[in-house]
């Protein structure tokens, strides 16, 4: 038993932080809303020269053989600094499911090839306009359509930094993959949606701490009264208590059974409930200023929106843990039970 | 990150499990707060269990433990309460003091104390509160003052007036906070340890909202007491105070296991009610607060494992303690008052002895006890203060 990351892991983190933040700054995320564009190719390009877009492939595929658990630390500094490029779902969702399906694929070959993924459970798909192609479920079954085999239909999304499609495609022209393990491919996507929780969740504190050192009414920084300081400490409470929940079920994914999904669905729901605690106390914090587009809190705001609905509602969520909770043994000494081991 | 038991981990907790199979009493004890005898049928229980070395796992075997580390210690927590064994009376003395004295203490010092301390045989109580000085502990009053006894020992003499000192009413020890005569604030602080029972000690109980004498105020009128007594440096009492603090709101004072088994009963709860009881069966709110509390009981525990991981690779307990202070006192009410939803129209009946020696949790009284965690070891308020000051660097 040992709850810790290993160096080479908070290495890699450390690593991250710094290039995410160097490549992806406000300044970044204005120029583009000003262009209207939520893609960036450089920025993208270096992701891949990076190894980014390959960390989860395996090896014997030119990938990095590295597993959720990394990933999921690289989703949460991309939700640091809201990344608009599709980096978990792609390299951490479509690109693993490819690979598994067919591993010779020639778009596995590219680092930078964006696959988009659309389960059943998603009524819209994200980033398809980037994508080369889709990997659609239906009927249990798992097709791959080329991008210009489809017709994408904007659906408009109050994320300045996210673009979302309706998808319109036939089986005919698509390539029928057989049965994929779609369970596999939610419950990646929601941890590493609840791994970007933690890092919206972050930058909206530490944002607004920034602003509270900084303002000063009645003549003092607005940092020192204490209500404005306890809207931050509690969120950082519910950060600090939404961690844990997200490492453990990245580093249990793997079992895929009723406790291993709980805990994917337990992290997800924290973690975003964290990020939109923290984005609606840094909006408070930052007083008129936070309700304006100049100040960027509103994008971890609306990029938390979208995470808590996608991969899952909370609803959903809520039931798989209610389904661990009522049917499976509870207590103190089941903290990390598997299915196995109550057989 | 491997979230797995080691062989040997699972292997001790087989064999806490299979000793506490035999060994926990099997009617529950009276309280040990309720009344004298309650109290010394826990310091039996704490005797049945140093003799099965039990005592305090995680100190070494010279005093009265078996050297474990911290997540056998967990282990070992996660066993006592799916057990159901009694409340440890003396966890002054082994969840706080005990690690204060195994970081702070002479050698001399940890022989004296530790080994009854694990035995159960002298039972201690925290003394640092004062009527004009609770979340502002630097405004204490009490004062030690040196001297020399009849043989020219070095010895202080001990006066002032706490409070709130729980198990004061029924403990053997104190240690408490006092400073020199004259000084101001942190400074001049040091932490002393006197009997309860020693003259110019005046104990009075206090009755909690429970009814129960769990804690007292203390009198110390010229108290005389060895400088063998003084943990740590003179003056470095605060210093050694705040150590103590991260303990206790940072690992100890709640393990984990107190919360997932009280979720765990919560669940059974809540699943008879959802099938007998019309009203508590229609309403999904309470569903979604019975889930709340399984997942905010797993999310301490795992924050727990991550903390006790983190000290045995080396690292040390800092502000981030006063997260987990709010974390469990919040979640603690959370659960409780979920239960006592469930309850419905029975919520405000005291529980019959017979329902409670059948193992029927004391939701009411259990409910009652969670209304203090916001309060002591430190106020929520304060630690969100710590937290903003000390974590997020936000100004005083
Ligand atoms: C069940 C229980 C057991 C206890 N056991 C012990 C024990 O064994 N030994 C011991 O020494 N003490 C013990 N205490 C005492 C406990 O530590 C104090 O009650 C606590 O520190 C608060 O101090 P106070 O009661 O003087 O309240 P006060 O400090 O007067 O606080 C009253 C209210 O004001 C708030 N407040 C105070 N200062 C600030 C501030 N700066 N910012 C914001 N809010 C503030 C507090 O949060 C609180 O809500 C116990 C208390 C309880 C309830």
């Amino acid at each position: 038993m040992d709850f810790t990351l290993s160096d080479e892991q908070l290495m890699f983190a450390d690593t991250t932080r710094t290039l995410l933040g160097d490549t992806c700054t406000p300044e970044h995320w204005r120029k583009m809303m000003e262009q209207d564009v939520a893609f960036d190719a450089a920025r993208w390009a270096t992701l891949a020269e990076n190894g980014f877009t390959v960390l989860m492939l395996p090896e014997n595929a030119g990938g990095l053989g590295l597993a959720e658990l990394d990933m999921a630390l690289i989703a949460v500094e991309a939700g640091y600094v809201a990344l608009p490029e599709p980096l978990t779902e792609s390299a951490g969702v479509a690109m693993p499911m490819l690979a598994a399906l067919a591993p010779d694929h020639s778009l596995l070959a590219d680092p930078k090839a964006i696959v988009a993924i659309a389960p059943a459970i998603n009524p819209v798909v994200a980033y398809a306009d980037q994508a080369a192609a889709i990997l659609i479920e239906r009927g249990g079954r798992t097709f791959l359509a080329q991008r210009e085999d489809v017709t994408l239909v904007a659906a408009p999304t109050i994320d300045p930094l996210r673009r979302v499609f309706r998808l319109e495609w036939e089986s005919t022209r698509a390539e029928d993959l057989g049965p994929a393990d779609w369970g596999l491919a939610q419950d990646r996507a929601a941890l590493f949606a609840a791994a970007q929780g933690l890092g919206l969740a972050q930058r909206s504190v530490d944002l607004a701490v920034a602003y509270a050192k900084e303002r000063t009414q009645f003549g003092k920084p607005i940092g020192s009264y204490q209500a404005v300081k306890h809207h931050l400490s509690s969120a950082q409470v519910a950060i600090e208590f939404a961690r844990p929940v997200v490492l453990a079920a990245a580093a249990g994914i793997g079992a895929q059974d009723t406790y291993s999904r709980a805990r994917v669905s337990h992290a997800k729901l924290v973690a975003l409930e964290a990020a939109d605690q923290a984005a609606r106390a840094a909006i408070q914090v930052h007083g008129g200023m936070g309700y304006s587009w100049e100040v960027d809190v509103h994008l971890f705001l609306k990029r938390t929106l979208a995470l808590t609905g996608a991969w899952g509602t909370p609803a959903h969520h809520r039931g798989r843990v209610a389904a661990r909770l009522l049917s499976r043994p509870t207590g103190p000494d089941q903290t990390f039970a598997r299915e196995a081991a109550n057989a | 990150m491997d979230l797995n038991y080691t062989p040997q981990q699972n292997a001790f907790r087989a064999e806490v499990r299979s000793w506490l199979e035999a060994n926990v009493p099997k009617q529950p004890l009276e309280h040990y707060d309720a009344t004298r005898e309650g109290f010394e049928a826990h310091r039996q229980w704490e005797a049945t269990l140093k003799s099965g070395d039990w005592g305090m796992v995680t100190w070494p075997k010279e005093y009265g433990g078996r050297g474990v580390d911290l997540i056998q210690w967990l282990i070992f927590e996660e066993e006592y309460y799916r057990a159901g064994a009694p409340g440890r009376v003396n966890q002054n003395g082994i969840f706080l003091l005990g690690p204060t004295l195994m970081e702070f203490g002479t050698h001399e010092q940890k022989q004296r104390f530790l080994p009854p301390m694990a035995a159960g045989e002298e039972i201690w109580a925290q003394a640092w509160s004062e009527p004009q000085a609770g979340s502002d502990l630097a405004g204490i009053r009490a004062t030690a003052q040196r001297a020399k006894n009849a043989n020219g020992d070095d010895e202080y003499v001990l006066n002032g007036h706490k409070i709130w000192s729980s198990r004061g009413a029924f403990a053997d020890w104190a240690f408490g906070l006092f400073r020199e005569p004259g000084s101001e604030r942190h400074k001049g602080t040091s932490l002393i340890f006197f009997r309860l029972d020693q003259p110019g000690v005046t104990r009075n109980p206090i009755r909690k909202i429970n009814g129960h004498p769990g804690f007292a105020e203390i009198f110390l009128e010229d108290v005389r007491v060895p400088a063998f007594n003084r943990l740590g440096d003179e003056g470095q009492g605060w210093h050694i105070c705040m150590a103590t603090a991260g303990f206790e709101r940072g690992l100890m004072l709640r393990s984990p296991a107190r919360y997932q088994a009280a979720a765990a009963k919560l669940a059974a709860l809540w699943q008879a009610r959802k099938v007998n009881s019309r009203d508590a069966g229609a309403d999904p709110v309470l569903e979604a607060d019975v889930i709340r509390a399984f997942m905010n009981a797993e999310a301490y525990a795992l924050s727990i494992y991550q903390t006790a991981s983190r000290l045995i690779a080396g690292a040390k307990i800092g502000p981030e303690a006063s997260t987990n202070k709010i974390f469990w006192s919040e979640l603690d009410i959370h659960l409780h008052r979920t239960a006592l939803a469930i309850l419905g129209e029975e919520a405000e009946l005291l529980p019959s002895a017979a329902r409670l020696a059948a193992g029927d949790p004391d939701w009411l009284d259990d409910y009652i006890f969670s209304l203090a965690g916001p309060i002591y070891a430190g106020s929520n308020e304060i630690q969100r203060n710590i937290i903003a000051e000390r974590m997020l660097g936000l100004p005083r």
